[in-house]
């Protein structure tokens, strides 16, 4: 028999250092990894933070991403059904049908493939950043366009459009525009793909876009549901890493100097940032019960919703020894940082590209990168879905 | 040493790709839908036998099973 559980509480969202998720998961995790949560809008649900039971969960068919079903743990949001295409908040056997028109376009030989264009992406904002300081935002002139224009290319944006898609997924993820702006970047931006899409039917090119179009039946709609959820899911998440990563170095000169010495550990420094900063904080990886469900000896009920910490899973003491020390040469490095299960990120393979090219070239450019502010003064994103920095000044 | 038998069930697997990152020589992934085949379902050697290990135990699906030879 289980202890009893503490009352329901709200979920933990201050951090005490800026590079650790709160203090409160880690204890949570070490007390009660199954708890009680107290939702914003008067309901309650579940807050699951230890590793292996967030693998368990998302591994579940039990339990639904129907975007309908899942509450927010912070703010009351209205609970609608996924948009045609949106298959991140699909259930099977509807997921399955969108994910697979797309898996083949992301193999890890497709992306590898990919890797070209991306290094040319990412010397062409290396030069912008160069030409703007020092000092220069990085996030402005680097963490922010490459991701953007990747997904360009994956979507057959043409060349002209570039700035303009630019401008509307800046708007769409900062919170420097307002709600109104970001909804007005957001319908501009589906006005936008919806010509796209059109023009992909009418003259299919070589891109991700035009190969989902012409292999899946899809409705309009559909199509454009697809493009928005690449731009969404890709884009604020790996301009955080390429931005929070960029930080994390720099706190810690013994890690970027080591990497500096030795671009072969790229690939493990990519996995050991995307643990360390887990920059998934919440709502993204969220489920609920479609039936009673007992876990960790706990009764879930049918309709409950369960968040799932992605940050305080990949800093398991159970999993990772030392988890609060950021060491690139950690091997082997189990992390969740792209989910598990059904739903794992689709473009985990392209983001690990652009991380992998994009960090070796930056400090390849700049021998002398530094903070241009003191690290406390470096603004984050602390309430928003994907952590982050919202400017990183730096200079060299 | 003994040998060890590498099997992936296409029907599980989410194309996530981490075994063809992990092991390139014992898995790979379908041109047309990114799902997992296995090259080389008996690697002789331990080297190859641990990335095989670590392809299973990263797999997000759980499609990936390690028995004997
Ligand atoms: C470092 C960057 C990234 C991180 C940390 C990340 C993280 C995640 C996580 C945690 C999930 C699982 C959500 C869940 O289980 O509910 C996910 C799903 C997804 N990601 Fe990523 N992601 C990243 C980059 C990308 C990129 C570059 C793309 C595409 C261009 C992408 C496309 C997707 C899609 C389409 C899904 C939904 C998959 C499904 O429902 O089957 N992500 N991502
Ligand atoms: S790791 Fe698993 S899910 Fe990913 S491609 Fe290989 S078999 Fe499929």
């Amino acid at each position: 028999m289980a202890d009893a559980l503490p009352p329901p509480a709200p979920f933990p969202t201050v951090r005490d250092t800026p590079l650790d998720p709160p203090a409160a998961l880690g204890r949570l995790r070490g007390s009660h990894p199954v708890s009680r949560l107290a939702h914003p809008d008067g309901s309650t649900g579940w807050l699951v933070t230890g590793h292996a039971l967030v693998r368990q969960v998302l591994a579940d068919p039990r339990f639904s991403s129907r975007t309908e079903l899942l509450r927010s743990p912070v703010r009351v949001e209205p609970h609608e059904p996924a948009p045609p295409g949106v298959f991140i908040g699909m259930d099977e056997p509807a997921h399955a049908r969108y994910r697979r028109l797309l898996t083949g376009q992301f193999t890890v030989r497709r992306t590898r493939a990919l890797a070209a264009r991306v290094e040319r992406i990412v010397e062409d904002c290396l030069d912008t950043t160069e030409a703007a300081g020092p000092p220069a935002d990085l996030v402005r002139t680097f963490a922010l366009p490459v991701p953007s224009l990747v997904i360009c290319e994956l979507l057959g944006v043409p060349y002209a459009f570039h700035g303009d898609f630019q401008r509307w997924t800046t708007a769409m993820v900062s919170t420097a525009s307002g709600p109104a702006d970001s909804r007005a970047a957001e319908e501009a931006l589906t006005a936008f793909l919806a010509d796209i899409v059109a023009a992909k039917r009418a003259a299919p090119g070589g891109d991700l876009l035009s190969g989902v179009i012409d292999a899946g039946a899809l409705t309009d709609e559909e199509a454009v549901g697809i493009a928005m959820l690449l731009l969404v899911a890709g884009h604020e998440t790996t301009s955080g890493m390429l931005g929070l990563g960029t930080f994390a170095l720099l706190c810690h000169p013994d890690q970027l100097a080591l990497l500096r010495a030795d671009p072969g550990l790229a690939d493990g420094a990519v996995e050991e940032l995307l643990r360390y900063l887990s920059i998934t904080q919440f709502e993204v990886a969220a489920r609920s019960a479609l039936e009673d469900v007992i876990l960790d000896g706990r009764l879930i009920r049918a309709g409950e919703p369960v968040t799932l910490s992605i940050p305080a899973a990949n800093r398991d003491p159970a999993v990772f020894a030392d988890p609060d020390e950021l060491d690139i040469t950690r091997v082997p490095n189990g992390h969740v940082a792209f989910g598990h299960g059904g739903h794992a990120c689709l473009g985990q393979q392209l983001a690990r590209v652009e991380m992998r090219v994009a960090f070796p070239a930056l400090l390849r450019r700049f021998p002398g990168l530094r903070l241009a502010v003191a690290p406390e003064d470096v603004p984050l994103r602390h309430d928003m879905p994907v952590y982050g920095a919202h400017r990183l000044p730096v200079a060299w | 040493m003994s040998r060890i038998r590498i099997e992936a069930d296409p029907g599980r697997c989410v194309g996530s790709g981490m075994c063809a990152l992990l092991a390139p020589g014992l898995f790979d992934q379908s041109e047309e839908d990114g799902t997992v085949g296995v090259r080389d379902g008996a690697p002789p050697d331990t080297q190859r036998a641990t990335a095989a290990a670590a392809a299973a135990a990263r797999c997000p699906a759980g499609a990936i099973r390690i028995g004997d030879g």
